[in-house]
């Protein structure tokens, strides 16, 4: 199950960014998970909650925002959406497909929580 | 894939309480945990790294009541923009270790397959064919044991096995300390044997110069379609056990239209590694591809 590590790799990376910008706390935390990115998003989410638990993102909510994928055909240029990798083109049937959107994969913001005076 | 994919998470079960650990056949004291020295913090171990983090709230907490008796501190928010891949770290390292490959000129091939398609015995079969043209090593990565770096090790090639422990797949992180714990010489082919598994290795560059795909006449001819992330990640895809398909309802066309449907850039190979049908084929094209001779 890699969603483990890679939620691991959330919590450090935006524990990191929150303690340079002097956060005292993450309130959000915004990913981008493409649907073809590989990233189940349900056991993501539920690693989340045990891999921030007790550090600065252990209150954090996690916004998941998962763009569909998109194939533009090798043959006629024509762009569609695509469930998965194995897709073919509706008007030309080509099947020399190429993805161009749907496998992105980011931290796209956290929201931290300052001390003010 | 939803429900493929968490099918395979029970069976692996990676989760952080382990940790990978390199092992050496014949050197039964041989253990160095990955973790060890300080290569760099691992996101599989997040212990130390959590407690501490914890401990800081704490503090920050204690110190946040201190003033309160005295004046009032207001929680505001800020928006921060990020835009980081998450898989960011395993990328930069793979980035390194793909630089050390290429500085050495050394050749790094990632072998992924679901357990049982024959990773190890293909490599048996290949060594001694490669070994005559240039130096080869091996890593081996396993959940437990050294049994397939010990079949390694019997052909006389260097081999460092990576037991992940409860981890499901290799990382960057696992081949640069395993790096540094075998001595590459120049101008060498370096097989990596990834933990059998079609899913989560998928998503972890190793800074190989190919991802080797593996499938055998004994899975379904559909694999490709079942686990497309991987064939879609894959730069080849290799048929292994041919000389069965007399014995099972395996359609070699189908299988082969199925990976190429995910990945039209997919070469494809058809071999025993048992008989060693069809094994020059493609040696002949990997030395080509990589310019070995």
């Amino acid at each position: 199950m890699h969603e483990m590590s890679i939620a691991l790799s959330i919590v450090e990376a935006v524990v990191a960014h929150a303690q340079k910008e002097g956060g005292v706390g993450i309130s959000e935390i915004e990913l981008l998970v493409g649907k073809l990115a590989g990233i189940e998003a349900d056991a993501l989410t539920f690693c989340f909650s045990a891999a921030a638990a007790g550090t600065l993102a252990g209150e954090a909510r996690l916004v998941l925002e998962e763009p569909e994928g998109v194939g533009e055909c090798g043959e006629c240029g024509l762009r569609f959406p695509v469930n998965f990798y194995y897709a073919e083109c509706p008007e030309c049937r080509s099947l020399r497909i190429t993805i161009v959107s749907g496998e992105e994969f980011l931290i796209q913001s956290i929201t931290i929580d300052e001390r003010g005076e | 894939m939803r429900g493929e994919s968490k099918s395979m998470c029970n069976t692996c079960g990676c989760s952080d309480d382990g940790g990978a650990v390199l092992r050496k056949p014949g050197e039964s004291d041989y253990h160095v945990h990955v973790d060890d020295g300080g290569a760099g913090k691992h996101h599989t171990h997040g212990e130390v790294e959590r407690s501490e983090e914890a401990h800081h709230q704490e503090v920050h907490h204690d110190h946040h009541h201190d003033h309160d008796h005295h004046h009032h501190h207001e929680i505001r928010s800020r928006h921060v923009l990020l835009e980081e891949d998450v898989l960011l770290k395993n990328n930069l390292l793979a980035e390194r270790n793909r630089g050390y490959f290429e500085a050495k000129e050394i050749v790094a091939l990632n072998f992924l397959s679901s357990p049982g398609s024959g990773k190890t015995s293909l490599l048996e079969t290949i060594i001694p064919l490669l070994q005559q043209r240039l130096p080869v090593a091996v890593i081996e990565g396993d959940q437990q044991t050294t049994n397939d770096a010990d079949r390694i090790h019997a052909l006389g090639v260097p081999v460092i096995q990576i037991n992940t422990g409860s981890g499901c797949h290799l990382d960057a992180l696992m081949i640069q300390r395993a790096l540094h714990e075998m001595e590459l010489q120049e101008h060498s082919l370096l097989c990596i044997e990834n933990v059998g598994n079609l899913v989560c290795p998928a998503l972890f560059d190793l800074g190989e110069a190919l991802k080797v795909v593996i499938i055998s006449v004994t899975e379904g001819d559909d694999k490709p379609l079942k686990y497309p992330t991987m064939f879609h990640e894959a730069d080849l895809c290799i048929l292994n056990k041919i000389d069965l398909l007399p014995y099972v309802e395996f359609d070699v066309a189908r299988c082969r239209q199925n990976a190429m449907r995910v990945n039209h850039h997919l070469e494809w190979f058809e071999l025993s590694a048992k008989t060693g049908e069809g094994v020059a084929e493609w040696l002949e094209w990997l030395e080509k591809r990589l310019k070995l001779l």
